[in-house]
């Protein structure tokens, strides 16, 4: 390896670091293989590391080399993003906080700092505080990135099971010909009653369902909003021609619905689903009777 | 005795999200006093009613919750506060089937009947904050209205 023919003769501060992590892009990796972050997440062995710190110190240099060490969306990051997630992400799994995380990305700034001051050896003391002060600032930037992005996985993830606790919590069960049932769980803020509204509707359509039964069994709170989703659902539901009966009332809940002062008058209640049932059974003229010879069943 | 262990808190109402955290602090708070099942739901529901007030018309807020004692009867008292437009007229914001958000207009009327003690406090332009407070049997003073 040559020795160092910088001079400082290379335009920007931002530029001379440019320079510098290329040329010693090597030995950065190398002393970074050491550090924690690197050391930890890179087990197999020591060349995958350097070969990791490498692609890190290349990434930095272009983002250098094009005057954006402030910019944490520069285009040199793109290559290093996914990388990065995978670090933190490790580094998380180890059990480690975002602090944590945080401070070994801020360790890997003193190694190549060093670095810096002995490649730029002879240079004005200025020039030296620039260049150190760019390499800080990109170094800072750096951990922003990764920070970002393991942030917004963390969002995406929020979103899916969001997502998924919206699909997953309302299936409608067809119960008997003509008779449907939503079991309710949870709490129905107002996305999930508008998808449990819709769904119950189509599945009116579709099984051409005369009743339809709405269990809140597993509702734990009937406030004023939820008691007005469900009178919206009734009413929707009856407008298609079908019947609403809202089952699994427990004693704590109409306790509260009566000094809540909710009038649910115009929805047929019954205390449990089995009740439910045996209410719109009745309706549909089919009666289960004891002791059938051939088992309960359908006139 | 039930220790107080888990019932101060400071949470703060932003989103829907937030109103699942008040609900189940106060269930928890409420149980964890010796509170029966239908005293907790009551309460739950009364906080679920004004935290959402809070939220809508409030524009978001925060709920304190705090353990308090009188003559040997444990208590949980909820502080509902913000700094929204306030309301204009308080007695017609209390009766039932008043609504200037397109819901039921039960919230605030439900809700107090639903809790031993209820105050509120508002100004127009100077925000909202509703304290309410139930006891675990029986309110210590008999009420006014009882």
């Amino acid at each position: 390896m040559p020795e160092h023919d910088t001079g400082g003769t290379l335009g920007t501060p931002e530029q001379e670091v440019a320079g510098f992590l290329r040329r010693r892009s090597e030995q950065i990796a190398q002393r970074w293989a050491d550090e924690p972050l690197f050391r930890t997440v890179f087990t197999v062995s020591r060349d995958e590391a350097v070969e990791a710190g490498k692609v890190v110190a290349d990434a930095l240099a272009q983002v250098a080399g094009t005057q954006r060490v402030e910019d944490p969306d520069a285009a040199g990051f793109t290559g290093v993003r996914e990388q990065l997630a995978r670090m933190g992400a490790a580094r998380s799994r180890a059990g480690l906080s975002a602090t944590q995380v945080s401070s070994e990305l801020a360790a890997l700034l003193p190694p190549v700092e060093n670095l810096l001051v002995a490649d730029l050896e002879g240079v004005e003391p200025e020039r030296l505080r620039e260049c150190s002060t760019a390499l800080s600032v990109l170094m800072g930037t750096l951990r922003l990135v990764a920070m970002q992005t393991a942030l917004s996985e963390v969002q995406a993830l929020t979103d899916r099971q969001r997502l998924q606790l919206l699909e997953v919590a309302t299936p409608v069960i067809k119960l008997w010909d003509g008779i449907v049932a939503v079991p309710l769980i949870g709490t129905l803020d107002s996305a999930r009653s508008q998808v449990v509204m819709e769904t119950l509707l189509e599945a009116v359509v579709d099984q051409h369902a005369r009743f339809a039964i709405l269990d809140i069994t597993g509702v734990p709170t009937v406030d004023s909003l939820v008691a007005q989703h469900l009178m919206k659902t009734v009413a929707a539901a009856r407008l298609m021609g079908a019947e609403c009966v809202v089952s699994g009332i427990r004693p704590a809940i109409a306790q509260t619905i009566v000094h809540l002062g909710l009038d649910l008058g115009t929805v047929k209640t019954r205390a449990s689903l089995a009740d439910a049932l045996g209410y719109c059974l009745h309706e549909l003229g089919a009666n289960i009777v004891n002791a059938a010879p051939d088992g309960a069943g359908r006139r | 005795m039930h220790t107080g262990a888990g019932v101060e808190a400071r949470l703060p109402i932003r989103s829907d999200m937030d109103l699942v955290w008040v609900r189940q602090h106060v269930r928890q708070a409420a149980a964890g006093l010796g509170f029966g099942l239908v005293d907790q739901t009551k309460l739950v529901t009364a906080a679920s009613e004004l935290a959402r007030n809070t939220l809508v018309h409030g524009g978001g807020g925060l709920m304190e919750a705090s353990h308090v004692t009188t003559g040997g009867t444990d208590g949980l008292r909820l502080t509902f506060s913000d700094t929204g437009p306030g309301i204009p007229d308080l007695d017609r914001a209390l009766s039932d089937g008043y609504t200037s958000g397109g819901g039921l207009g039960m919230g605030l009327g439900g809700a107090r009947r639903l809790v031993h003690d209820f105050a509120v406090e508002s100004a127009p332009g100077s925000g909202t904050t509703v304290r309410v407070t139930s006891w675990v049997s029986r309110p210590p003073r008999p009420r006014e209205d009882a």
